[in-house]
């Protein structure tokens, strides 16, 4: 098992320094130059030294080994619209702020996910079903800021009940946080519906049938867990939808968290913004994906032994 | 016991008609795949309504009288009344044209986003699968690490590499890594069946290697790849709607349903109903994909055949 | 002797898109305490269906038990009983083991809590005494290293190992009646034979009644005291071992006899293959459903349904051969001179 888990950690950092190479090469290879617009305005003399204080005035090889190396140090650079401000500390500053909304949403979310769907399953082709189903296909097919503004017109202007927007007190996270849940609901809703019809079908539920258990027993000592199980290995990719749906929810609600950051840099083509934010999301989703699949392999009897042999 | 005449205890032996007369006629695979997805209603529904889509973005734009640029200052923010079915936007323009004008954005994008993705993707997981040891070891690794980050940032990055402002690049830059995901699983689809039992016969009968990969590999990868394009196709239209909204995706004069939505957003408080019909037609269209796509899978299962 | 189960007219029916399938028409048979009863016939004649329908194992509202159907344990209506009524009879009174080892045993969950389950179910043991049980069961089912074993998950276990486990939790609560269906079947023939020696063993021990039910007479030989062979859900003759294997009167039987390999078979030719497929359960049937497979199918076997009759002591069989207008027939299975042996 040790052994695994070094290689996968071994694993994790070359997929880790591919991207970011990757990253930086791409953000090189922008046509133009990142301090382009900035500059254009400047006198000659303060542009080269803005270009140095960058280091783009060096030859790209430098230049990358520069940014490894800060990387290194979890030193991202500096923004290029807010002087004086390091990404890494922006990342520090705003990222909190997301993760409380998504994780917040995602818990939820998942939670009622995984409730409807079994819910659903039980009650397959019977009226609790379709509800779910019509639930599950709503959220998988309303884009994001649609389902934003719906929200925000029906529970803000016409109810008032709660803010449209805005950041600092509980009742702000409550829209947000259903917008940003709703996706995650419609996921596992799905998901565990077809893994739980499936375990159903399984020949050692009609053993623990045989044996005298109750239905209720059934479910929750043999049904359950077989059909929660795959369900982690989705988990990664509604952190990344979360992630990814912030971009819009931040925006829309007003959210000082780093996806709204992440937008801004980019219509401010702030470069290194927008290049450490990339690194940051792309090495939280791997470190995400691979703490998910410990999590799985420490639940899954049939993989951790597996592994050990 | 009754009286039975004798003549009928004459033994009369086999019958080798009537003896498979017993079971039900034999069906063809993809016939039998389109009645069941025929008796699906759901399905059936969805299908038609995407013709219905189809056939409306192309001659759609041509019904209201008005070009989809064409600003009439007159009307602006114009509630949906005679002269213009879904009224106007803040410029005046027609938003029934509009519509229509952006569905054939998006409805490209998607499709051929996924097509793309799933030619990539089949050729890449094909390849992978057929060669196996360190050819499949390298080629899955190579995916894993593009998979590896999430894929709208990869979008983005690219949609900024790109300065893309048109439909080509804009796909170009979502189907970069897109197809990643239909490589491996047409790759394991394709191990899977390599395994199989009916592969090992035929090759143990002799059939030639070309006409197992055509007669049963190809056919067999196939039908799964086909549910998957269906999924794919409203992924790809909700990443350009989503793209749009963060000022990523088509430019103006240029529009897509997602551009549309996200300029109306701004003013929806006011002129709900300039959200409403975007909004309306990418939901549409995204729901009658992922039906569709249900149906196909239940109908191309060969397990679920009766 | 003790009349333990009594099924009367079990008609079993599942809901398809196609119409209704009915895989059970109409089986009646008794069985006695510490009595071994098989179920023989090809796969799909109904004969799984019948045993599942004595645990009420057949889920609603796919499947459905017809109303005029009746199953007596001792003497409870097993139709009739309540939720916890049937969660009593389940693995308490009755045992079940399942084809497939492999995917019979929850993979999640160690052995030992899978048999200590039942134990703290029905017999109400406490978590200590249940594990005590439970290695007691492994020892009994003769799993070596039964204290080590008892936290392995299923994965762990060899096929036969497996099946052991499933036989030590259906037997955890001394049921009066084991219900195997097709033991056997995915084992290795080696491992076959440990198994059913095993469960002859066991029987002998705890005088367990059995419902032995599987396709391999080869497998019923030595084993079971009375044979019911069933075609198209339809019990088709019925007798004890001795009076099925040597004086078969069914053409189905005499089928089934010779497409059994022999080793000391005179005839070494190809082995006897039964022609042609099971009829559909779906249609209505109102003749013998043999008869379009049968090779002395008569004018009155498409006609008529033939009625059950017996040939002497417990020897019962549904052919118009038996009614005394019908001509003597010679078997394939007697031809071959198998009958030399009794």
């Amino acid at each position: 098992m040790a052994k695994y888990v070094v290689k996968r950690i071994c694993y994790m950092l070359l997929t880790l320094f591919t991207v970011a190479s990757i990253t930086f090469f791409l953000m090189r290879s922008i046509p133009g130059d990142p301090l382009a617009s900035m500059a254009k305005t400047l006198p000659e003399q303060t542009k080269e030294n803005f270009y140095a204080k960058y280091g783009l005035d060096q030859p790209l090889y430098k230049q990358y080994f520069k940014y490894m190396e800060g990387l290194v140090h979890l030193d991202l650079g500096e923004s290029i619209l807010y002087a004086g401000r390091s990404v890494t500390s922006e990342i520090a500053r705003t990222s909190p702020v997301s993760g409380m909304v998504g994780g917040t949403a995602l818990i939820i979310g998942t939670f009622i996910g995984v409730c409807l769907g079994m819910v659903a399953a039980l009650k397959k082709n019977r009226w609790p079903d379709y509800v779910v189903m019509f639930i599950a296909i709503l959220g998988a097919t309303i884009p994001v800021f649609v389902l934003a503004s719906l929200m925000q017109y029906v529970f803000a202007v016409q109810l008032g009940w709660l803010p449209a927007s805005g950041w600092g007190k509980p009742v702000h996270m409550v829209l947000p946080v259903i917008v940003l849940g709703f996706g995650s609901v419609a996921t596992y809703a799905r998901y565990i519906k077809s893994s739980m019809l499936d375990t159903l079908g399984q020949d050692y539920v009609l053993t623990a049938r045989a044996k005298g258990l109750s239905e209720r027993a059934v479910i929750l000592k043999h049904v359950l867990r077989n059909s929660l199980l795959p369900a982690v290995t989705i988990f990664s990719s509604s952190i990344v939808g979360v992630f990814t749906g912030a971009f819009v929810t931040e925006k829309m609600f007003s959210i000082p968290g780093i996806g709204l950051y992440y937008v801004s840099s980019i219509n401010n083509n702030d470069y290194t913004m927008v290049m450490g934010t990339t690194v940051f999301y792309a090495a939280l989703f791997i470190i995400m994906q691979l703490v998910v699949d410990f999590v799985y392999m420490i639940l899954d009897p049939r993989i951790r032994i597996a592994s050990d042999r | 016991m009754q009286n039975i005449p004798i003549e009928k205890f004459q033994i009369t032996g086999l019958n080798e008609n009537s003896m498979e007369a017993a079971s039900r006629p034999q069906v063809g695979y993809l016939r039998d795949a389109w009645m069941r997805l025929r008796k699906n209603k759901v399905a059936t529904a969805s299908l038609i309504l995407l013709f219905v889509i189809v056939l409306m973005v192309m001659i759609g734009p041509k019904l209201s009288g008005y070009a989809f640029e064409q600003i009439d200052k007159t009307a602006r923010n114009a509630a949906p009344c005679a002269k213009h079915w879904f009224g106007t936007d803040k410029l005046g323009r027609d938003i029934f044209a509009r519509v229509w004008i952006s569905g054939r954005v998006s409805l490209t994008i998607g499709v051929l986003g996924a097509l793309i993705c799933a030619v990539i993707g089949c050729i890449y997981g094909g390849i992978a699968a057929y060669f196996g040891g360190a050819v499949d070891t390298v080629m899955m690794r190579i995916v894993e690490i593009l998979i590896s980050v999430p894929y709208l940032i990869v979008v983005i990055v690219f949609s900024l590499v790109l300065q893309s402002k048109g439909i080509l690049t804009l796909i170009l830059a979502m189907t970069i890594t897109g197809w990643c995901t239909m490589a491996r699983f047409v790759r394991a689809q394709m191990l899977a069946i390599k395994n199989e039992e009916y592969i090992l016969a035929a090759q143990a009968l002799g059939v030639r290697p070309w006409k197992v990969i055509l007669r049963h590999m190809i056919p067999n990868t196939l039908s799964t790849v086909i549910v998957s394009i269906t999924f794919d196709i409203p992924g790809y239209i909700f990443s350009e709607a989503f793209l749009s909204y963060i000022g990523l995706g088509i430019q103006p004069p240029n529009t897509s349903w997602g551009v549309m939505a996200s300029s109306a957003q701004s003013v929806f408080t006011f002129y709900p109903y300039q959200l409403f019909f975007p909004a309306v037609m990418i939901a549409l269209t995204m729901l009658c994909f992922t039906l569709l796509g249900d149906g196909l899978r239940d109908a191309l299962d060969p397990k679920l055949r009766k | 002797m003790e009349k333990i189960l009594e099924v009367n007219n079990l008609q079993v029916s599942f809901h398809t898109y196609a119409g209704d399938v009915k895989a059970v028409r109409g089986v009646s048979f008794e069985l006695e305490k510490g009595e071994t009863l098989a179920f023989v016939g090809e796969s799909g004649c109904g004969k799984t269906v019948t045993a599942k329908a004595i645990m009420r194992l057949l889920q609603p509202p796919f499947a459905e038990i017809k109303k005029e159907s009746k199953i007596m344990y001792q003497d409870k209506d097993v139709m009739k009983m309540s939720k916890k009524e049937l969660q009593a009879y389940r693995g308490n009174d009755v045992g079940m083991i399942f084809q497939d080892p492999m995917t019979s045993l929850n993979p999640t969950m160690t052995i030992g809590k899978q048999i200590m389950e039942s134990l703290m179910l029905h017999r109400k043991l406490d978590k200590k005494q249940a594990r005590e049980e439970a290695i007691e069961m492994l020892r009994v089912v003769k799993i070596s290293d039964a204290e080590k074993r008892v936290d392995d998950y299923p994965h762990q276990l060899s096929g036969g190992m497996r099946q052991r486990v499933m036989i030590a939790i259906a037997l955890s609560c001394n049921p009066a009646l084991l219900i195997a269906d097709e033991p056997t079947t995915a084992l290795d023939v080696t491992i076959q034979a440990q198994i059913m020696r095993l469960l002859g063993d066991l029987k002998k021990e705890r005088d367990t009644a059995i419902i032995l039910v599987t396709h391999d007479l080869g497998v019923v030989a030595n084993f079971a005291d009375r044979i019911q062979v069933m075609y198209a859900g339809q019990i088709i003759e019925r007798g004890t071992a001795k009076e099925i294997f040597y004086h078969a009167k069914h053409p189905y039987t005499w089928a089934l006899l010779a497409s059994v390999p022999k080793l000391d078979t005179e005839n070494k030719g190809e082995l006897y293959a039964l022609k042609g497929t099971p009829p559909d359960l779906i249609l209505e049937m109102n003749h013998c459903p043999f008869a379009d497979r049968c090779e002395y199918c008569m004018g009155i076997c498409r006609e008529t349904m033939p009625e059950e009759t017996l040939v002497d002591g417990t020897h019962r069989v549904s052919c118009w051969l038996q009614h005394p207008s019908a001509p003597r027939v010679q078997s394939y299975y007697e031809k071959c001179g198998v009958r030399e042996h009794e």
